[in-house]
């Protein structure tokens, strides 16, 4: 399937990654190669095939419902870009 | 006396126990060579002070009953999360990331004693086949032939690089298409990716959780059992890690194969490989028959589809993983415009933190995994997956116990070689690994000779789920009949 540079901006939107608007045709050129490439599943006959989970069986395991960490608002916030009075700073986001 | 760095693991541990040699002198030696080496680009944070803390520690506690890797300085990937050091996973958006935690291997090794030289280069995210994705810059194969820098492969080029320089004695790696056996093949070094699930994840930055593990890059297979006896084991804080008892691998080694069945996969004869790796594994093929295994032609039906499956898979799970970094809780956080809003913060972040290859993954997997594509590719993908394992599942079933195939289609290429080729050829670096990590399956890359040129060519072994000691025992046996010796000629 050919990506056209429609396609790629709409892609690179929900990325939450910006492209600029020249670098859109060589984008779309590189994802149609990669999806060229991928759709040689297309020959895979996959009747009744499960898609796979997991690959080794397993159930995942339950912890017992109690608190086992806290108090370390000072090591999760050591690393924001942007911390302020004990919480991570963003732009405005409701207008 | 600079020799002390060119000891393996087992000679060191052994040498260190009697008392001949302390962690401090060796653990100098490494420390020095490190900074003689900057033209290798392996080590790209250095931590001279916690190295020397923690041989100190080693050696006052140094006996036989010292732990397994008691005073043994090892490299360790960047992708792992350090506490207190830089771990940016080889990518500029985790530039500043000083982890709060350390990962569950790395604690795990500092219990067994390991001493932390550093942190090691790698392709960003750990995508990417040849280290030139890495914010870092490109690390360099210490094999060379000519005056091309050759690339040490990647995504762990840098602990490759480091192992096979003599600048640490191991080097953890993680492999999640290819990235422990591909580089270790490159540089004449041996890596073993563990079934999945043997080795916690939790600490070490996702790439794609389903087909990620790490395990051990080292000089030989003793050494490879030894690092990895230290990484496995249950871990309650990654939900896929196996409850299983962990064998003495390094016990397994007895190097006797007889009445073993060795499979050789037909479908791994492609088109294109050069004759002289077709000859190596013809070679490989024979030593092990030579020590007494039956070899028995298989077949795995899928293995065609297991790249373009994992072109699909890998990346939908990135894009998911990678979603993190998004400016608000570590690493980089653009600089905003007026007006700009918390869309913008994303975006631009996200397009000046991430390099091109990790930008062009994480929008393939939002394409397939977006409304209207999900089934046609995601899910298609998985189905793929079901049958690529039970191709393994069938010929286990059959009796055999490990398969015999290439590591690589080639030896190390040139750095550069590959800048404006289509992304599909780089990708194509993992044809012989990638099957592996689709079905969970333990791996094991063995250096088992030199091409024309003089670099080293490695074979991969493949085992049965959970059966590392099994493989590894198997990989002895290869690797005692390979005879494998060759070291690159120092020119850094």
């Amino acid at each position: 399937m050919s990506i056209d540079t429609d396609t790629a901006r709409k892609v690179a939107k929900l990325a939450r990654i910006r492209v600029q608007e020249d670098a859109l045709p060589a984008l779309a050129s590189e994802f149609s190669a990669i999806l060229g490439f991928i759709e040689q599943l297309n020959e895979v006959d996959v009747e009744g095939v499960e898609p796979m989970t997991s690959v080794t069986p397993q159930r995942l395991k339950r912890r017992d419902d109690v608190v086992t960490d806290g108090d370390q608002q000072a090591a999760v916030l050591a690393n924001a870009p942007d911390a302020r009075e004990g919480f991570f700073a963003v732009p405005k986001v409701v207008e | 006396m600079s020799d002390l760095t060119k000891l393996t693991i087992s000679a060191a541990r052994d040498a260190l126990r009697k008392g001949d040699l302390t962690s401090v002198e060796l653990t100098a030696a490494c420390l020095t060579e490190i900074d003689a080496a900057d033209a290798l680009n392996a080590f790209v944070h250095k931590t001279p002070e916690i190295a020397m803390e923690q041989a100190k520690a080693a050696d006052a506690r140094q006996g036989a009953d010292a732990p397994l890797l008691n005073g043994i300085p090892l490299g360790i990937k960047d992708l792992f999360c350090t506490k207190g050091v830089a771990s940016q996973a080889g990518s500029r958006i985790l530039e500043g990331f000083k982890p709060e935690y350390e990962s569950t291997v790395t604690t795990q090794l500092f219990d067994a004693g390991a001493v932390m030289l550093g942190k090691l280069n790698m392709d960003e995210f750990a995508m990417g086949s040849s280290n030139e994705t890495s914010t870092y810059g490109d690390a360099v194969n210490p094999w060379k032939v000519d005056d091309r820098a050759l690339t040490p492969g990647g995504s762990s080029g840098g602990s490759a690089s480091a192992v096979a320089a003599d600048l640490c004695l191991g080097a953890t790696g993680t492999d999640t298409g290819g990235s422990i056996r591909q580089p270790a093949a490159f540089t004449g070094i041996t890596g073993i990716k563990p079934t999945y699930g043997r080795v916690s994840r939790w600490g070490i930055v996702a790439f794609a959780s389903s087909l990620d593990q790490a395990g051990p890059m080292t000089k030989d297979v003793r050494d490879a059992a030894i690092m990895l006896q230290a990484m496995c084991g249950h871990d309650p804080k990654d939900s896929t890690s196996a409850d299983l008892a962990v064998p003495d691998f390094e016990a397994a080694l007895t190097g006797d194969i007889r009445g073993k069945t060795i499979g050789i996969p037909k479908e791994y004869h492609m088109e294109g490989i050069p004759a002289e790796i077709e000859k190596l594994w013809a070679d490989g093929t024979a030593m092990l028959k030579d020590a007494g295994a039956k070899i028995v032609d298989i077949t795995l039906p899928h293995t065609k589809y297991a790249l373009p499956a994992y072109y699909v898979i890998a990346p939908a799970e990135a894009s998911s993983n990678l979603a993190r970094y998004d400016g608000v809780r570590f690493g980089h956080r653009a600089k905003l415009d007026a007006g700009d809003g918390i869309t913008e913060m994303y975006e631009k972040t996200r397009a000046e933190g991430f390099g091109h290859e990790v930008q062009r993954r994480v929008m393939i997997g939002t394409y397939v995994l977006s409304a209207g594509f999900y089934d046609a590719y995601y899910n298609r993908a998985r189905k793929v997956r079901t049958l690529i394992k039970q191709d393994f599942e069938n010929v286990f079933a059959q009796g055999v116990d490990a398969i015999l195939t290439p590591a690589t289609p080639s030896a190390a290429f040139g750095l550069g070689d590959m800048t404006d080729a289509d992304p599909v050829q780089m990708y194509l670096n993992d044809v012989f690994t990638v099957t592996v990590n689709l079905a969970g399956l333990p791996g094991i890359a063995v250096p088992a000779g030199l091409d024309r040129q003089g670099l080293p060519l490695g074979l991969q072994l493949i085992g049965r789920p959970w059966e590392e000691a099994d493989l590894l025992n198997t990989a002895y046996s290869l690797e005692r009949a390979a005879g494998f010796v060759a070291k690159p000629a120092k020119w850094w």
